[in-house]
């Protein structure tokens, strides 16, 4: 699960993490009174910034306008003119695709006079089995670039998970950024506070890009999270309902939503082949195979091992509700599953949507020659298929 | 014959009487696995189907029963602390089946693992199986949640990442007349105990495997990782399928484990690791058995 910038920033907060004074709003009159009070209180520029769950909204241009997804803003006006202009509309970034996304809420913020820009994250390395914290000067940048193109400018910090990230560590690393004199223990604080938040909240990613040196109060220099990203585990979410409040179901694919209502695992894809599958190797396998005999897999349906009639009527269902579906493969090895029972709920869900697309069917596994027998005298034009390769052979014909 | 368990290999089970453990613990029994005790705290005393002690812990299950391996079929809330448990007792080898447990908690079992007797397979994981020469593959070991029938005895060794794909592949082995050693299931997390090359590694060590079948997917660099020490050691025929290759980036497949992240854990990337070592790659999952079988030849 991921959360919004604004969300992450709280988390921050609470965690000793310095982050930019701000709130986040979902009205224009809202945004507007939090910069006024912000001026009032001698703050020299504001931010906007557009909350959706995607990056380079820096760049990226509300469609129809010539307006930013972050305006730096020097009046209590123009900040409220931003808000009105992003709230509701919706923001083109290079990660969104050409759809965009509806801007429901902004965060304002006091800008920062920035004097340095750095990184910092927390994520977990799948080789070592433990979390691994990466710091670079190259702050602000496309991190993944910077490890292409400059791999010597990431620096990685291995933590043992009994241990947690040890302040020696943090002031390693801080001395490897370069940073001096009292910005050290501000950097500390910051370090073992990213820390902890990726380890108590059970997230995958916390992410500060950038973590800026700014101007602090009484002119010295200090340091703020200018920036961040947050991914949760879903596996953890159960033992924090706090946490799972913040779910923004309205950045999720409707259709993905449905699914998961009904334990399925299920991801739109740009082709025109529907498919449903038994487990999720397998379901990769049956999209490879439409690719590779020609055709475009609609998406990644796994019904998981032991799903129920329901369960393949609702999937029948959200496969369909894909206006560029021309054809459907079904492709189920009955393992624990039966085929017979699989059998009974594809004929159930044929008959309740009333499909008229083709639909390729092909099983193996236990009670096999029950399910195809069912499927064979259920009078319906189903297209069964004896192997992989067939399936995806008649599927890819029925669609052109 | 295999590696890691055999027909005569003594398994407890902790979780027995959950509704997921109790299922599959009666089709291993009825496969001829020697399932000796169950462990379900609060149960203790109790039998499972009339034939199997219910023990409250597992070194009260070892102590009565002799079992060397476990198998844990509990919630994913609960399954980081059975699977301590059981290397706490000492036990050769825990096989953890619960998906969706916390990929901190498995951090932190890792962790505590490192440097132990104990070896962990899973979690996320369909389990291992040892094929014995009965009629459906019975008279061999069965631990997990694979349908027994559709293997046979023989002497391939497969590995694989998935459940139903791996199914998928011995399927079209057995169907091809082609014998399986031992098929194991590492499963698609993130964070797991046994990686493709400690499986791989076993089974070069395996007098009775001529021959690997590898199954692996998007995300994670264990095939990668496979492969570096294959191109260097390789003295078997390997053949590997890769699924995925039609993912979208930053999406996770199902598979807690199946995501490509910042261009890394790409399906054309295993594969050209994999062929740089030598191995055969199967180019279509229809073809993952043909593309052993002419290894063998």
């Amino acid at each position: 699960m991921n959360l919004h910038e604004y969300q992450a920033k709280e988390i921050l907060r609470k965690f000793g993490a310095p982050v930019p004074r701000g709130a986040s709003a979902a009205s224009v009159d809202e945004a507007a009174a939090i910069a006024e009070r912000m001026f009032a209180d001698g703050v020299g520029a504001v931010v906007v910034k557009a909350q959706i769950h995607a990056g380079g909204r820096g760049k990226g241009v509300i469609e129809g306008s010539d307006q930013r997804g972050v305006q730096v803003c020097g009046d209590a006006a123009t900040a409220r003119r931003a808000a009105s202009r992003m709230l509701g509309g919706c923001l083109v970034t290079k990660q969104t695709g050409p759809e965009g996304r509806v801007v429901r809420r902004v965060l304002v913020e006091a800008a920062s006079k920035i004097s340095r820009e750095l990184y910092l994250a927390v994520l977990l390395d799948r080789g070592t089995g433990r979390p691994v914290m990466m710091g670079s000067p190259a702050g602000g940048m496309d991190i993944e670039e910077v490890a292409a193109e400059t791999p010597e400018k990431i620096i990685r910090v291995d933590v043992d998970p009994l241990l947690g990230l040890q302040a020696f560590q943090a002031r390693r690393l801080a001395a490897a950024l370069a940073l001096r004199g009292e910005l050290i223990p501000q950097a500390v604080q910051a370090m073992l506070g990213l820390y902890r938040v990726f380890w108590e909240c059970d997230a995958s990613l916390v992410e500060v890009n950038p973590l800026v040196v700014a101007e602090g109060e009484g002119g010295k220099p200090a340091i703020i999270a200018l920036d961040a990203k947050m991914n949760l585990d879903a596996n953890a979410l159960f033992r924090h309902p706090d946490l799972l409040a913040w779910r923004d179901l309205g950045e999720e694919a409707p259709l993905e939503v449905e699914a998961s209502k009904f334990h399925l695992n299920y991801i739109k894809l740009d082709g025109n082949i529907a498919c449903m599958v038994n487990g999720a190797g397998l379901a990769m396998a049956t999209m490879d195979i439409i690719k590779h005999s020609g055709g475009s897999p609609a998406n990644f349906l796994d019904v998981g091992g032991g799903a129920n009639r329901d369960q393949v009527a609702a999937a029948f269902r959200i496969i369909l509700a894909d206006p560029h579906v021309k054809g459907i493969l079904v492709n189920i090895f009955g393992g624990i599953m039966k085929c017979d029972v699989i059998a009974e709920g594809i004929l159930a869900a044929v008959k309740e949507t009333g499909l008229k697309l083709p639909l390729v069917i092909r099983l193996e596994g236990t009670n096999v020659e029950a399910g195809r027998r069912l499927l064979a005298q259920s009078g319906l034009s189903l297209l069964a298929a004896d192997s992989l390769a067939d399936a995806a052979k008649k599927v890819v014909a029925a669609v052109q | 014959m295999s590696i890691l368990v055999e027909a005569s290999t003594r398994v407890l089970v902790q979780g027995i009487t959950g509704k997921t453990g109790a299922f599959h613990t009666k089709q291993c029994l009825d496969y001829g696995t020697r399932i000796v005790a169950g462990v379900t705290p609060g149960k203790g005393g109790e039998t499972f189907e009339g034939r199997v002690p219910i023990f409250d812990t597992v070194p009260e299950a070892v102590a009565a029963t002799g079992a060397t391996v476990s198998v844990i079929y509990v919630p994913p809330a609960f399954a980081a602390d059975a699977i301590l448990e059981s290397a706490d007792a000492g036990l050769d080898l825990a096989v953890c089946i619960t998906e969706g447990i916390p990929v901190r908690d498995m951090v932190r079992v890792r962790r505590a693992m490192a440097g132990r007797k104990t070896l962990l397979l899973g979690p996320n994981c369909p389990g291992l199986i040892t094929p014995g020469p009965g009629p459906n593959s019975t008279g061999g070991c069965k631990i997990g949640i694979m349908p027994g029938y559709i293997h046979r005895a023989g002497r391939v060794g497969v590995v694989s990442r998935s459940g139903t794909l791996t199914y998928e592949a011995v399927w079209q082995l057995t169907s091809l007349g082609i014998g399986q050693s031992t098929c194991i299931g590492i499963g698609g997390d993130p964070v797991a105990g046994f990686s493709h090359l400690d499986v791989v590694k076993r089974f070069h060590e395996d007098p009775n495997t001529d021959a690997i079948l590898m199954i692996g997917e998007i995300g994670g660099a264990g095939e990668e990782e496979a492969a570096a020490w294959l191109k260097a050691n390789r003295k078997k025929p390997v053949a590997a399928f890769i699924a995925g290759v039609t993912a979208p980036p930053g999406r996770r497949m199902g598979h807690a484990g199946a995501i490509i992240t910042g261009g890394k854990g790409t399906a054309p990337a295993k594969i050209a690791a994999l062929q740089e070592a030598g191995v055969a790659i199967a180019p279509n999952p229809s073809e993952m058995g043909r593309t052993l079988a002419a290894l063998l030849k």
